[in-house]
């Protein structure tokens, strides 16, 4: 159909353009942002009925039908995924936006002949690749269909760098002479790449990967827009690359490590791995019983949950704990690191989830001067985030690293399965503290026998 | 587009992008991403244009195999970011949730 003029379809791309921009202005506050989701999820409807108003479009039935069963086949997966399976749904989701860039774009190489947009043309392809295949390595290595660990293989630096000039020659190739076979190579090319980009990244690293892959993708649409001559695609694709580029630098500055580290820091081994010894300095734990005494009856106590909170889904017996120490007059608030959990704010989720008021989630900065008010902290599954090395020792992994400083609260517990060490492999001093009780276990189990024992006081 | 209003368009949004961001808090930074990676299944009108030009199968059987992918991020990433958001609620409403867990 034909049926809107040009100038009316610019415009009502304009206003879903204003939509996108309301969506991700609503999350500067809990109060406003489902809200600006919803209008960013009916600017992205309009823009679908005008594209089908505007063009003289074919095949527009088997389009219809595509666009049925994609949406049949998402809606059930995002309302029934589990909150802690949050970041690898996010990886999915952006891996197959990226694959829907990537063919987008080969089909439209054989549409075009100016050297100009065939090399957005190629980038959209290379990105779209990169970010499909990177995608699908994040979401095996959170779903733990492979290992978490960092994957390296003898001659792997070397691959790396065949693949890259590899990919470079393809991609002028496919510029000057936009030959659909060369698009193949590049196309296959761009997915080796994206495997190994994300292959050597490390577990706990792995959300700002994803990050970054949501910022290529918003890229990949933005060339796209660029080859389409579609506004929309343009701005659109611009906001997510610029706005995922100051995510993941937020994200990796709250872990005290930049972006290239993250990336390439498995290359040059040594400080991800960390010594992983383990001391035979004697801890002081206790039982359930000790640590409800401890919590029940003090004045203020902080909660800072961390990544074992989220893998044994304890989020709703803790939030059930704040809320009987609160009954008994006890002043409860949660302490969350910006990394706490398995990707940036995902803490905030899991305790959003299980019905923590937000106004009871305390972000880093405001936390750490009332740490010396506190009676107890109670640490239920982190210890990198609370490692009082990285302000102490210039020579650990993670000295520099941003954390919550629990250590100056008056006791100190740790809800912890056992002595290994976290994430970064490093010993946590906190542990041996005079201050500290340690309760061995699964974060949940633990907090259910003490949310028993405080039952009972 | 000639090149100038192009170049226009994506330094604007450069600035508008991280303008907005920045203001986002660290607790809405799991529904940020989500939310920014629903934006980019607006690919999904690139997908419908290809397709809607396609005259043989390969083609035609890729562009829609890209409007189903296209879907699946713009849709799922939506619904997902507002089933997270909707966690987010004050006290008020978290109590009143607690009595009414059907609502």
């Amino acid at each position: 159909m034909n049926l809107l003029p040009v100038e009316v379809t610019a415009l009502l791309y304009l206003a879903v353009a204003v939509c996108f921009i309301l969506a991700l202005k609503g999350l500067s506050s809990p109060r406003t942002a489902r809200r600006g989701n919803l209008i960013g999820a009916g600017g992205a409807a309009l823009a679908v009925v005008i594209v089908f108003l505007s063009t003289r479009l074919e095949n527009v039935p088997a389009i219809l039908i595509a666009i049925a069963v994609g949406a049949a086949v998402a809606a059930p997966i995002a309302r029934g995924v589990h909150m802690t399976q949050m970041p690898q749904l996010v990886a999915l989701f952006n891996g197959v936006g990226g694959g829907a860039a990537a063919l987008v774009a080969i089909l439209e190489l054989a549409a075009h002949d100016g050297a100009w947009t065939r090399a957005a043309v190629v980038f959209t392809m290379v990105v779209g690749a990169v970010s499909f295949a990177g995608s699908g390595v994040t979401v095996a290595k959170l779903q733990e269909l492979m290992t978490t660990r960092p994957v390296i293989f003898s001659g792997m630096r070397w691959m790396m760098s065949a693949v890259v000039v590899a990919l470079l020659v393809a991609a002028v190739l496919v510029t000057v002479t936009g030959n659909v076979v060369w698009a193949t190579v590049l196309l296959l090319l761009g997915l080796a790449g994206g495997v190994l980009l994300v292959l050597p990244v490390g577990g706990a690293d792995v959300p700002i990967v994803i990050s970054l892959l949501n910022a290529f993708t918003g890229l990949a649409v933005a060339a796209s827009g660029i080859v389409l001559d579609n506004v929309l695609l343009l701005v659109a694709g611009t906001l997510v690359g610029a706005s995922g580029t100051i995510l993941t630098r937020a994200m990796a500055a709250a872990m005290g490590r930049g972006v290239a580290g993250i990336m390439f820091g498995a290359f040059r081994g040594g400080s991800t791995a960390g010594s992983g010894t383990l001391s035979e300095r004697p801890v002081r734990s206790s039982g359930a019983e000790d640590v409800a005494v401890m919590l029940g009856y003090a004045q203020r106590v902080v909660i800072v949950p961390g990544y074992g909170l989220a893998v044994s889904q304890g989020q709703h017996t803790v939030a059930e704990l704040a809320e009987t120490l609160e009954a008994r007059g006890v002043e409860v608030s949660f302490a969350i690191h910006p990394v706490a959990g398995r990707m940036p704010g995902h803490m905030n989720v899991l305790l959003a989830e299980a019905n923590v008021p937000y106004e009871s989630l305390r972000e880093m900065a405001e936390v750490n001067p009332e740490f010396r008010n506190m009676d107890v902290a109670l640490v239920v599954g982190a210890n990198d985030v609370v490692n009082p090395a990285a302000k102490t020792s210039p020579g650990s992994p993670i000295y520099g690293m941003p954390i919550l400083e629990v250590a100056d609260a008056a006791q100190v517990v740790f809800l912890k399965r056992s002595m290994r060490p976290g994430f970064a492999g490093i010993e946590n001093e906190l542990l041996y503290s005079p201050q500290t009780t340690l309760l061995f276990g699964d974060a949940k189990e633990s907090l259910t026998r003490v949310l028993g024992a405080v039952k009972a006081l | 587009m000639d090149l100038p209003a192009l170049l226009t368009v994506v330094v604007l949004s450069v600035f508008v992008g991280f303008e907005v961001v920045s203001k986002v808090t660290s607790t809405l930074h799991t529904p940020l991403m989500s939310g920014a990676n629903a934006i980019h299944g607006i690919i999904l009108i690139g997908a419908i244009l290809v397709a809607g030009q396609a005259t043989e199968p390969l083609p035609l059987g890729l562009a829609l195999l890209a409007v189903l992918l296209a879907t699946v991020n713009l849709v799922g990433g939506f619904v997902v970011t507002d089933r997270m958001l909707h966690m987010f609620r004050g006290r008020d409403q978290a109590r009143q949730a607690d009595r009414d867990p059907g609502a």
